[in-house]
């Protein structure tokens, strides 16, 4: 115990020793925050899906939930279901073999039902395109909010699509695209 | 090259690794499975190949074994009336999966095999349809796979269940099935199925141009792109004749080596948070950050995609990069030892890792368990100690081999191999060549083939390309990429048995294994 405690003392302070770039990540919190509060009045509950990814955008996801950008401390969590999710952060181009597990997710999720599509994939089916195998961006497939371009986007770059997403709401008029 | 039995005649392909290919006859392919198989050999890679109207059928099946002068990459033609050829599973058990992939992709068969279950095909296109043959037309093949009922296998008896989990999984991960058959918490039996993040990487290879397609090479399993980049890269300088300066290779190693590094740093944390110790997740989350932030300033891209291209690397560092870097690895490799030393007294997190997920070595080699997972299980393979190429054979790697093969032996594995990586890239960063980091790459008039063969974080990546010559545009005619994960997913079948359920996102992580790398 005496060990786990001298190695957060000792990370804490080395964590402090990079300002320049972790004050403007906490600015940039500070409003995720307000404006979680405003628009949801309770923290945020994300559902990811990987609808066909290399795995490239999962690994700067899950850099979110690391001490640097220390999401669960704004409020927001990453959740197991879509029935208890705000918001649906989906990866890939969306590959056939998942596009009805992700048409199903989104049927799962209940109102605001908000999609943020990450990655070049997420947003035109990026290298991949559209193929016998994949249908192309998470577009083709449920209604999509916002797009976070890059390849993969980094996790500031993420943070800052869902905070976009929760500060816009969804659009009226935001329809159902035709099945590719 | 000489496989017992056989009178072959090998090409050895100018690849920095051993890598020989010969044209085999269904007899052949036969006794050559049989005789790999007996001298303790591995299947590395099985794949189809529609060459179109260039030979006679242009279907054809080829294998890739690892003995020990290199890879044997033997080439079958199939008929164009019956593309069949002899199932090599029993040998092989790993190839059953690539077998049905290839029956997915290209309509060839192989024929005595037990499992004729389609893999890849979730019946996203149309029955008789086969996306990587020649002549398949394109345009209409675009529906999505409807859902029908897999046929796995079922476990009866009394109190025995079944829990279906996904494709979307509870966590921030790739999407599969798993189908556990339980008693209890006790699991009896996990089938796998996957496929559902194929994507349509090979037939996609087609349509690029050979100096541009190492971009979608290092987007085939996003945490493992500096592996197969190089892959790539290294098939297409065999199959263009060209060499790399020492520079260059010295670079790529670094690269790879700090890859290496990054998903230690995950995985540690991963499989501490798994086993319910959250310092270790916000511990080595944290260095791995840092990690991934000077990648970012030294190489311009956190995850180091597209720095391995064609003839070289994308960027070169200076003197202050170096130091930088090599100051890392000092501070890193301190943080590494006392956490270390955090994981291996803890009580708690040792009773969940020990004994759990075990694969022995017998098991182990029948499977044909590969990479990190096969190290910790004790059978010590690495190519970079094994077929050292440059810059490896001028630096000391030894396979970091652990014998318990459970998820302690496989966290250690990692723990050993993180902090050889840092003193790798000391090394490297020490005795870095002078030199230009990238040299041009002149395409061959004539059709070639190359193979690139690389020692990733999780384990032996295989690149085998066919190019085209001038006459046909420089067109890729066919871009295979190999996995590791295609090999150590059925192990994971065995690794859980009689574990319960609950343990098994700790075993599945200390594996973890691609999907998409696997799925294409």
């Amino acid at each position: 115990m005496w060990k786990i405690l001298r190695q957060i003392g000792r990370a804490g302070i080395r964590s402090e020793a990079t300002p320049g770039y972790d004050d403007a990540l906490r600015v940039e919190a500070e409003h995720i925050q307000r404006d979680l509060l405003a628009t949801l009045g309770r923290a945020l509950a994300i559902r990811h899906v990987d609808a066909g990814s290399c795995n490239g955008c999962e690994l700067e996801i899950h850099a979110l939930d690391n001490p640097y950008y220390n999401l669960e401390g704004l409020g927001i969590r990453f959740v197991a279901s879509p029935r208890h999710a705000d918001l649906l952060l989906v990866t890939g181009p969306v590959s056939r073999n998942m596009a009805l597990a992700l048409e199903r997710t989104y049927d799962a999720t209940p109102a605001p039902k908000l999609v943020v599509a990450v990655g070049d994939c997420g947003r035109d089916g990026g290298i991949f395109g559209t193929s016998y195998a994949t249908c192309g961006g998470v577009a083709s497939t449920v209604p999509v909010d916002i797009v976070v371009p890059g390849c993969p986007p980094a996790p500031i770059e993420i943070l800052r699509g869902i905070l976009t997403a929760v500060r816009r709401g969804r659009p009226a008029s935001n329809v159902p695209p035709q099945a590719p | 090259m000489r496989i017992p039995g056989l009178e072959l005649e090998f090409d050895r392909l100018p690849a920095p690794l051993p890598i020989w290919r010969a044209r085999v006859d269904a007899d052949a392919w036969q006794v050559a499975a049989r005789a790999v198989a007996a001298a303790g050999g591995r299947l590395v890679a099985l794949w189809g190949a529609d060459r179109g109207g260039r030979e006679a059928s242009g279907l054809a099946v080829c294998a890739a074994y690892a003995v020990a002068d290199g890879i044997a990459w033997l080439d079958l033609p199939l008929a164009a009336d019956r593309p069949a050829y002899p199932d090599v599973s029993a040998q092989f058990p790993c190839a059953a999966r690539m077998q049905r992939a290839a029956a997915d992709l290209l309509g060839i068969v192989a024929v005595g095999t037990r499992d004729t279950r389609p893999w890849l095909d979730h019946g996203a296109w149309p029955v008789g349809r086969f996306p990587l043959r020649e002549q398949e037309p394109e345009g209409e093949v675009g529906g999505r796979a409807p859902a029908v009922d897999y046929p796995f296998v079922r476990v009866a008896g009394d109190g025995v269940h079944e829990i279906p989990v996904g494709p979307v999984h509870a966590g921030v991960i790739e999407p599969g099935h798993f189908r556990f058959s339980i008693v209890g918490e006790k699991v009896l039996r996990l089938e796998e199925r996957l496929g559902y993040t194929h994507k349509g990487i090979e037939r996609r290879f087609t349509e690029l141009a050979p100096l541009e397609a190492h971009r979608l090479a290092g987007r085939v399993s996003g945490d493992s792109t500096v592996a197969y980049a190089w892959a790539y890269c290294m098939a297409l300088e065999t199959a263009a004749g060209c060499a790399i300066t020492q520079r260059a290779g010295w670079l790529r190693a670094l690269l790879l080596e700090r890859e290496r590094v990054a998903n230690h740093l995950g995985d540690l944390g991963a499989l501490g948070n798994d086993a319910a110790l959250t310092f270790g997740l916000a511990q080595f989350s944290r260095l791995r950050e840092d990690w991934l932030r000077a990648s970012k300033e030294v190489f311009g891209h956190r995850l180091m995609m597209d720095c391995v291209v064609p003839g070289g690397t994308a960027v070169d560092i200076d003197t202050a990069a170096a130091q930088r870097m090599r100051a890392d690895c000092q501070a890193t490799l301190i943080e590494v030892k006392a956490l270390r030393s955090i994981y291996d007294e803890h009580a708690g997190l040792q009773d969940r890792f020990m004994g759990t997920g075990q694969v022995c070595a017998e098991l182990a080699a029948e499977l044909g368990l590969t990479g990190l997972a096969a190290r910790a299980s004790g059978l010590g393979m690495d190519l970079r100690a094994d077929h050292p190429w440059a810059p490896y054979d001028t630096l000391p790697v030894t396979a970091a081999t652990q014998r318990g093969g459970d998820v302690a032996a496989r966290v250690a594995v990692r723990f050993v191999e993180l902090a050889d990586s840092l003193v790798l890239i000391r090394a490297l960063l020490a005795g870095l060549p002078e030199g230009e980091h990238r040299s041009a790459i002149s395409l061959p008039a004539g059709a070639t083939v190359g193979a690139g063969w690389i020692e990733g974080w999780r384990g032996e990546v295989f690149v085998a390309l066919e190019l085209d010559g001038v006459a046909q545009g420089h067109r890729i005619r066919r871009c295979h990429c190999h996995d590791p994960s295609w090999q150590n997913w059925p192990v994971l079948e065995h690794a859980v048995i009689g574990n319960i359920v609950p343990d098994f996102p700790l075993i599945n992580k200390s594996f973890n294994l691609s999907y998409s790398g696997h799925d294409l």
